[in-house]
């Protein structure tokens, strides 16, 4: 039997490897695409622990469908923004798109 | 070692190596691929943990619908000039440092208290019992959650159309 420290262990690389994405990429997609690394560790949590701990609803397993749902949603909108910055400023390098005085 | 455990650590190396390619990759559409076997792997972990639903949803959805959504904007913001250019902006140490103190001290975390739970009943079938929750108690985040993708669809169009 595997015990849940691994998942939960698994889950923690796996979510600080996305934090350490979107806080250090220049392109604003693969920002977006280290948010979903983050959102799926968050997801495998939820299930390990819908496996591992006694639950009447299966609330884990409903949770990252919920999840899912909405990186999905999260994932249009985001990458219509980005669109809509590659048309204004002809990149999508975030640290290139300044438009404050100093 | 039983099979199950080889199979965890044999899935788990995969998609953390495929995450490690997502995140440090130089080449985009290389990290969006590599993106795509971080999420079979996750789904491959799903079937391990008895959420076969929802290892088949994570398939559909992410690698077939968000993956694709990603190459689409990569290949509509992509220059071709921008081969050699860095990846990684000026942040590298500070953030280096943040994501391995978040590492471990969630490590810490999942090492306390419920170490010990190692043999779980066997959950009935998923697929059915999700449908029925969907449908009875969860009902209500079920139809605000249509709305939200409703909306999302409605300001991505708006968002992305050429004026």
């Amino acid at each position: 039997m595997i015990p849940l420290n691994h998942y939960l262990i698994l889950g923690a690389v796996l979510f600080s490897l996305g934090v350490f994405g979107a806080l250090t990429r220049r392109n604003a997609i693969a920002i977006l695409m280290s948010i979903e690394l983050m959102l799926n560790a968050v997801s495998l949590n939820f299930i390990a622990f819908a496996r591992y701990l006694p639950q009447t609803l299966l609330q884990g397993q409903v949770f990252a469908i919920f999840i899912i749902t909405i990186a999905a949603a999260e994932a249009a909108v985001g990458l219509a923004i980005v669109l809509g910055l590659y048309r204004n400023f002809k990149t999508v390098n975030v640290d290139e798109i300044n438009l404050m005085k100093w | 070692m039983t099979l199950k455990l080889g199979i965890f650590y044999l899935l788990a190396a995969f998609t953390v190596w495929a995450a490690a390619v997502v995140v440090l990759g130089k080449n985009i559409v290389r990290a969006a691929v590599a993106l795509i076997f971080t999420f079979c792997g996750v789904a491959a972990l799903y079937v391990l943990l008895d959420a076969e639903f929802l290892a088949a949803v994570q398939v559909l959805i992410y690698v077939g619908g968000i993956t694709i959504l990603l190459l689409f904007a990569i290949m509509l913001t992509s220059r071709i000039s921008s081969a050699t250019a860095r990846v990684i902006n000026d942040q590298v140490v500070l953030s280096a440092v943040a994501a391995a103190g978040l590492l471990v001290g969630l490590i810490y975390a999942a090492t306390q208290g419920i170490a010990a739970l190692s043999g779980p009943p066997r959950l009935p079938e998923t697929t059915r019992f999700l449908g029925r929750a969907l449908l009875t108690t969860y009902a209500l985040p079920f139809e605000v959650v249509s709305i939200l993708l409703l909306a999302a669809m409605v300001g991505a169009i708006v968002l992305a159309r050429k004026e």
